[in-house]
């Protein structure tokens, strides 16, 4: 078909056409593979992480150190000008800290009265850096500096700041692959707080921008569930632990079917300027207080 | 004879590679405007199609696709095939690429792009029931088609210089063989 692009490549053996597809049968038979399994993950996965990893983390470490260096700069200029900002802002903190500790006092005795004292603080956690992120514009993951040398493995629960990230979906000897609970392919079961109805909180590209995620199938027949309720994960999902923060409702439509109810909510953690996080290294089935679920 | 400089090539082939993805998912996230990176597996990919022809471009194109299907797809392959085949189209128009020609080479990576968001978003959102076509064209994949053209603006004359140099070299070594 093209005379002149063979000529050219006359030390090459295979034509191109075959080339072609000898590698869409390879793609398609990968992708039919791993669709179901993760057989073809091992090797690969091992094998970026020696070639590829090391370099994300030195450019991770290097784009730390200049952020660094540059805050430093701007802070030495803003110094001044912040000493007195700050003093004000010491005045109005220190009202705004007597209104915290009312809320904390009134959120412990809360707990206490969900039993929900253990939080997260019974989970064996590992600190880890982010150190690359999705290479596409469509979906939101990003690859962390632990792996499984460091006992991490799929599925497990990441958090910062106090709320739900994402779980880990890939596992390399020196890296794993965390898909956010944002990305457009994240479902993840929740349940509000304080009536404990099950919802699902599903990541939504379009609500991106916008900071928000979507919830959908919450049955509150009592229109108990009002904006500003937290979500947590539920009981139920069987990939995330049991009341894991992951935000707050902030709005709530009716469903056109007029059983369930759907609308936003916004998530606890600043997925934009997320730089480390803790992963749980428990597992929803180790976990022995874990009700229902321990017989597994 | 040539074994030598071909094996150059694909060394320096596969540091582009890695260099590209690794700037891209660390480098470039940082300098992402609006939340939207650009591609630069796509440039790699369909500037080596044009300007070696479909055997490279598709070769690249499926490593670099496996790299970040690897790293980032749900499942293996995906990514890969998108990419050979954009890059084995784009070896088509090797017999009407000139070196001081910039504008096809600008055009092939963008329309490259724009069919690699497009074939994204069918068979990832489409697929799915996102239906609203005109926001995900117009905030990821025209987006990510401009930055693109103003990265490749950038890194194109250094993929070309290389390649040249390449080829200069595998000729020398060449003629060394038959005289």
């Amino acid at each position: 078909m093209s005379p002149v692009v063979k000529r050219k490549g006359e030390r090459f053996t295979l034509p191109s056409k075959y080339l072609l597809f000898i590698l869409t049968i390879l793609c398609t038979v990968m992708m039919l593979v791993t669709f179901g399994t993760n057989v073809f993950n091992r090797p690969f996965n091992r094998v970026v992480g020696y070639v590829i990893v090391p370099f994300e983390q030195g450019i991770a470490k290097a784009g730390e150190w200049l952020s660094n260096r540059s805050d430093e700069l701007v802070q030495i200029r803003t110094l001044l000008a912040e000493n007195s900002a700050l003093k004000e802002q010491v005045a109005s903190l220190t009202e705004e800290n007597t209104l915290l500790q009312q809320d904390k006092y009134e959120l412990n005795e809360l707990r206490g009265l969900l039993e929900l004292d253990e939080e997260y603080g019974d989970y064996n956690k590992i600190g880890a850096r982010i150190i690359s992120r999705d290479s596409g514009n469509w979906y939101s993951s990003f690859v962390i500096d632990k792996g499984s040398n460091d006992g991490l493995a799929d599925d497990m629960n990441v958090i910062a700041g106090g709320g739900l990230v994402g779980r880990i979906t890939s596992v390399g000897p020196n890296w794993s692959r965390v898909t956010s609970i944002i990305s457009d392919n994240s479902n993840v079961s929740g349940m509000t707080l304080a009536t404990g109805d099950n919802l699902i909180v599903s990541g939504d590209l379009q609500l991106m921008a916008q900071g928000v995620i979507s919830f959908s199938k919450l049955v509150d027949s009592q229109d108990a569930v009002v904006e500003g309720d937290k979500v947590v994960t539920s009981d139920i999902s069987d990939k995330y632990l049991p009341n894991i923060l992951i935000g707050y409702i902030s709005t709530i439509n009716k469903d056109t079917n007029n059983l369930t109810k759907s609308g936003y909510l916004t998530p606890v953690v600043d997925f934009e300027h997320l730089s480390e996080v803790l992963v749980i290294t428990d597992k929803k089935q180790q976990i022995p207080s874990g009700g229902n679920t321990d017989g597994k | 004879m040539e074994n030598n400089s071909s094996i150059l090539r694909k060394v320096i082939v596969t540091l582009f590679v890695v260099l590209c993805f690794i700037l891209q998912c660390s480098v470039f996230n940082s300098l992402a405007l609006g939340g939207i990176i650009p591609n630069l597996m796509i440039i790699l990919t369909s500037s080596f199609g044009f300007m070696r022809g479909e055997k490279e471009g598709l070769l690249i194109g499926f490593f670099s696709g496996l790299l970040c299907d690897i790293f980032f797809g749900s499942f293996l392959g995906f990514y890969a095939m998108i990419m050979m085949y954009i890059g084995f189209i784009n070896g088509k128009f090797c017999r009407i690429f000139y070196p001081e020609d910039i504008k096809l080479p600008l055009a092939l990576i963008v329309v490259s792009d724009i069919s690699y968001g497009l074939l994204c978003y069918i068979l990832m959102f489409l697929l799915r029931g996102r239906f609203h076509f005109p926001y995900y064209f117009t905030r990821v994949i025209l987006p990510e088609a401009l930055y693109t053209i103003v990265v490749t603006i950038v890194l194109y004359p250094l993929i070309l210089k290389v390649n040249q140099k390449l080829e200069e070299k595998e000729k020398r070594s060449a003629q060394k063989f038959v005289s």
